[in-house]
């Protein structure tokens, strides 16, 4: 069917995998209060496995969403492949933290149904936020995902470390929310309006007020790139990322920062591409501070959570590349960056998930001496994770980099290329370190690793994410053509084109 | 021969079946138990090798076109192609790296005591990233390639090496992947002017072999791929992360370095740098740069191999010295100094794996690689001293083994181009006396005063088996080059071609060696200069299937 928008039922349809998930959220909240009459085993699991059939059905509504066609943008939420590929990010990410939570939320006692839940209401906030063209969705969808997130990074309520991470998340995730609704007052007072194609045309035809449009970009890149942890806005991640639960983490750090990423690209490539040459030099500045400082930082960590936590900084580095080019490859790039980098780093978070046996207890590099040689599998899953987020050749993370890479190259960005490559020389330290204790350290016990054990769905997860990793990187082109025909559409319906740098 | 292999469709599968049987060999190594592990290491390792013999026969010397080309897409979007071929100095390090990696093998029966599924998988792994950097013709495969070898590389000397296995492990990966990477940066430039000059994105070697580079261009990317491999080969301020890899390695991990991994550095200098950047490389000041590199190469590392105590140590700087040569002879940019290089590449594979292995052998019955802990033990192992001499004097030069002819040919090359490097560089050829042969004495001839060196059993028959081959090949070479270097001439000559851009005015090859070829001129037609950029690549012997770019398929 061809969504035209005359019929309110248009709508429906077209929010159709948010409904899915939204109800399905509630869903998951009903049967926590009901199960938890029952006797014997424990409905957590059960739980879980309900949100990941929610997670499917969304999935599927996804996927029959691009056999509807839609025939413009009056819209709050656009139905173009741009949207939907997002939303498979989104989706995947949120898929696979749920299955490596199953233990997790198990050991820890944490409430099942409340955690699930609020996993499935971020990922309607995500996706409404990829999804939309008009600022004022893009704020609540933001906010949330985020309400939903910092309540996740809290929920373990016995943890003092879990309990401070929510706290300090909220704070500045609140702050910063300021300075994006800010951001969204300024443009409507430069352009009255918030719709992101009207903005666009209102700054192509010079009719922006120019002082309240550049502070009102300046704001909203803030609040972007507080969401997307650019250095210098990173600093609450090391300590959120460090005590949230690590199904959490994982979670924010691939989900949020897609969310972010999308929202991020859409608005600044469609509504403020005419005026490209007052903030592409910020982002520039702002990719490569990042990339090198979070790489940097990541030298010193000796928790390996931690090393994540920067690591993902420094991921969102090489993707404000793609930023910075602004063209439509490094626009590709970027979805399917994102995509991979959901994959790998959930994969290397459900090891570090294994690793901590109870839930949060070996977290140090020391603690993974021995471990490849005592646990083979999971040693080899996470040198695979580890060797494609430092972007080695055969895997997934490796076809990402070279796409992001071309994405630069195209708009003749050659210094930041090389700071891209030479900012990945630094990463590969921190990488191979961990690879060294699993495999050249000896084990301080023959049976240090004895505790360490993965449940049914987090094996499934552990598996998938490999397969798909390694697939992305051996045979790309799939994966490249999909991303590259999502953005074309983007690209089509604003009518902005890839340029390059005067 | 020839028709044997024709009937077989062996130029057809050939180079796919070298890639990919490691990886089924490795395969088949995890899945089987653990004490088979070794058999079916040699058992997959000999079968790629005796494979890849026949190269040798159907591998056509008269041209020096890519042959057994073969081409399929890849990354469609962005034109990349599985596209593999050799051509005469790739087909040497293609059978060098099957020699090689089965007398490693063969090598590590002793010697791998702990996971030795995991080192036989990784051994197989490594040969199809060897074997890959050789056979690519497209420079993305290239690159996956180049750095795939890094990962097994890392891993062996990481796990089975010695004491500071981890600090040598980090740094060799380290060090390489810092050169990789920039190149990688220069590549993806390449391929950009290229589409932007053709509208086709491709990183077929042909294509961006003619890409047109101002010489401000060529010298930046020149400077890219060259420091990959100069860290690579290593050229001399590169190469501290020898050293320490080579002593941390276990010994078949020092063979594989030492032999093939060393070569793919030079193999770069060869296929990519001087074909792609001619202007700059025969810059004057390049020129003189490189060799002046070559020099202290060669004669630094002699004095510095000189002083060594451990005698591991000692023969991985020679390993510096002999890669000094090769540079010296390929910048000479001579028939010559290219041939030579080539034969000190294999040569030098040849030798100092047998070098690595040698004393590998002795460590496993002494437990030290301290020179000084050794002495007068040429007359409790007769057979170990008479191979460890042969070597020795290969590695040094002497008339009639295979160093000779590659260091006398890199040296006439590069006397032909700059005699006064020359005549600098030849001084090394003693210092390498100087380092090696007191060496050989302190160890097998001098008094036998300590007790533990009187009880050491002498080769095994296994032991034969490996050295026996290796010491063969380097008194034949030696002997009778000419079968090696009639293969390779007429590529050497291609990539001269295209380098001076002009048919050049080719000095007869060396008569008293070579001399199946009068000159330059029978070796396949180029017609006008202009012709002979294309005829290099874009005309490969076989006609079939081949697609110069990959989305015409």
């Amino acid at each position: 069917m061809t969504l035209d928008f005359s019929t309110p039922a248009h709508y429906l349809v077209a929010l159709l995998p948010e409904l899915v998930l939204s109800l399905w959220g509630m869903v998951v909240l009903l049967a926590g209060v009901w199960k938890k009459e029952e006797e014997g085993r424990p409905s957590a699991d059960d739980l879980g496995t309900l949100s990941l059939v929610g997670l499917l059905l969304a999935a599927g509504a996804n996927g029959w969403l691009y056999t509807a066609g839609s025939t413009g943008g009056h819209g709050m939420v656009t139905v173009d492949e741009f949207r939907l590929f997002a939303n498979w990010i989104f989706l995947v990410a949120a898929f696979l933290s749920i299955s490596i939570s199953f233990t997790y939320v198990f050991r820890q006692r944490l409430q099942a149904a409340e955690t699930y839940s609020l996993m499935l209401f971020a990922v309607v906030g995500m996706m409404l936020m990829g999804g939309s063209h008009n600022l004022i969705l893009i704020f609540l969808a933001l906010e949330l995902m985020s309400v939903a997130v910092y309540a996740l990074a809290a929920i373990n309520r016995r943890d003092r470390r879990s309990a401070e991470a929510g706290l300090k998340y909220f704070l500045l995730g609140a702050f910063s929310s300021g300075f994006f609704l800010y951001g969204i007052a300024l443009i409507y007072g430069a352009t009255g309006t918030v719709d992101v194609l009207q903005i666009q045309r209102v700054v192509i035809q010079g009719e922006a007020v120019a002082g309240l449009l550049f502070g009102g970009i300046a704001l909203l890149a803030v609040g972007f790139a507080f969401k997307v942890a650019a250095v210098p806005f990173h600093m609450w991640t090391p300590d959120v990322y460090e005590g949230a639960p690590t199904p959490v983490t994982a979670f924010m750090a691939t989900g949020v920062k897609a969310a972010a990423f999308v929202a991020f690209l859409r608005v600044f490539l469609v509504a403020f591409d005419a005026v490209y040459e007052t903030w592409y030099s910020v982002f520039w500045w702002l990719a490569a501070v990042t990339m090198v400082a979070a790489n940097l930082m990541a030298l010193v960590q000796s928790n390996v959570k931690r090393m994540l936590a920067y690591s993902s900084i420094a991921h969102g580095g090489y993707l404000l590349v793609a930023l910075v080019a602004a063209n439509e490859t490094a626009s590709a790039a970027l979805l399917f960056y994102l995509l991979v980098y959901a994959l790998m780093n959930i994969g290397a978070f459900a090891v570090v998930v294994s690793v901590a046996r109870q839930g949060e207890e070996r977290l140090q590099i020391e603690d993974y001496a021995g471990l490849g040689w005592q646990k083979p599998a999971l040693g080899v899953f996470l040198t695979v994770f580890l060797l494609s987020l430092a972007g080695f050749p055969g895997t997934g993370g490796f076809m990402g980099k070279i796409f992001l890479l071309q994405g630069a190259v195209d708009s003749e960005l050659w210094v930041l290329a090389v700071v891209l490559v030479m900012a990945t020389l630094i990463s590969y330290w921190y990488y191979l370190r961990v690879a060294w204790y699993m495999w050249m350290k000896e084990a301080p016990e023959a049976e240090a690793h004895a505790g360490v054990m993965t449940s049914m769905p987090m094996k499934v997860a552990l598996v998938t994410a490999v397969g798909l990793v390694l697939f992305l990187g051996l045979f790309p082109s799939v994966g490249l053509g999909v991303a590259e025909r999502s953005v074309a559409a983007l690209f089509e319906a604003a009518g902005t084109m890839g340029r390059v740098i005067p | 021969m020839h028709g044997f292999l024709a009937a077989l469709g062996y130029e057809g599968w050939i180079l796919h079946a070298l890639l990919w049987l490691p990886l089924v060999g490795m395969l088949s190594v995890l899945l089987a138990p653990s004490s088979r592990a070794k058999y079916l290491a040699l058992g997959w390792s000999l079968l790629i090798l005796v494979l890849s013999l026949g190269l040798w026969w159907a591998f056509d010397p008269a041209t020096g076109n890519f042959q057994m080309y073969s081409s399929r897409p890849w990354i469609r979007p962005w034109g990349v192609n599985y596209a593999v071929a050799v051509d005469g100095i790739s087909l040497f390090m293609v059978l060098l790296t099957t020699f090689t990696t089965v007398v490693a093998i063969l090598g590590s029966f002793n010697y791998i005591k702990k996971y030795e599924k995991a080192f036989y998988a990784l051994m197989l792994l490594m040969e199809t990233g060897v074997i890959g950097v050789f056979v690519a013709v497209d420079l993305f495969l290239f690159y996956v390639f180049w750095e795939i070898t890094l990962v097994p590389m890392y891993f062996v000397i990481g796990v089975w090496g010695g004491e500071r296995r981890i600090y040598s492990a980090v740094k060799f990966f380290l060090f390489t992947a810092f050169g990789s990477l920039l190149m990688l940066v220069a590549l993806l430039y390449l391929y950009f002017q290229a589409r932007a000059a053709t509208g086709v994105a491709s990183f077929a070697y042909a294509d961006l072999m003619q890409v047109t580079l101002s010489l401000r261009e060529q010298m930046w990317l020149f400077a890219a791929f060259c420091l990959a491999f100069a860290i690579k080969v290593p050229v001399f301020p590169f190469h501290t992360w020898l050293p320490d890899a080579h002593v941390e390695a276990p010994t078949p991990g020092s063979v594989i370095l030492a032999a093939v991994l060393l070569k793919m550095g030079t193999y770069g200098f060869l296929r990519f740098l001087l074909p792609f950047f001619p202007e700059a490389a025969q810059h004057p000041t390049v020129v003189t740069l490189m060799m002046i590199l070559g020099i202290i190469g060669i004669v630094y590392t002699a004095w510095v191999a000189a002083v060594q105590p451990d005698a591991k140590k000692l023969v991985a700087y020679t390993s510096v010295a002999h890669m000094g040569f090769v540079v010296l002879g390929i910048f000479a940019m001579t028939v010559n100094g290219l041939q030579g290089g080539l034969v000190v590449m294999i040569s030098h594979g040849i030798s100092t794996g047998a070098l690595f292995l040698l004393l590998g052998m002795l460590y496993e019955r002494r437990h030290t690689r301290l020179i000084e802990d050794f002495g007068g033990i040429g007359r409790v192992t007769p057979w170990l001293a008479t191979a460890f001499l042969i070597t020795a004097l290969t590695s040094i030069g002497l008339p009639g083994t295979s160093g000779f002819i590659g260091e006398f040919l890199s040296l006439v090359g590069t006397f032909e181009a700059r005699p006064v490097m020359g005549i600098i560089a030849a001084s090394g050829v003693i210092f390498a006396a100087y380092y090696m042969l007191p060496m050989v004495q302190k160890v097998f001839f001098n008094a036998l005063e300590k007790k533990e060196n009187r009880e050491m059993d002498d080769l095994s028959p296994r032991e034969i088996a490996i050295l026996g081959p290796m010491v063969a090949l380097m008194i034949w070479i030696g002997f009778h080059p000419t079968p090696f270097l009639s293969r390779m001439e007429a590529s050497v000559v291609t990539v001269l071609e295209r380098v001076q851009g002009v048919r050049a005015n080719l000095p007869a090859p060396f008569g008293a060696l070579g001399g199946v070829h009068g000159d330059g001129g029978e070796v396949v037609g180029y017609g006008d200069p202009q012709d002979a950029e294309l005829s290099a690549v874009a005309e490969p012997q076989l006609s079939e299937n081949h697609v110069p770019r990959g989305d015409e398929e």
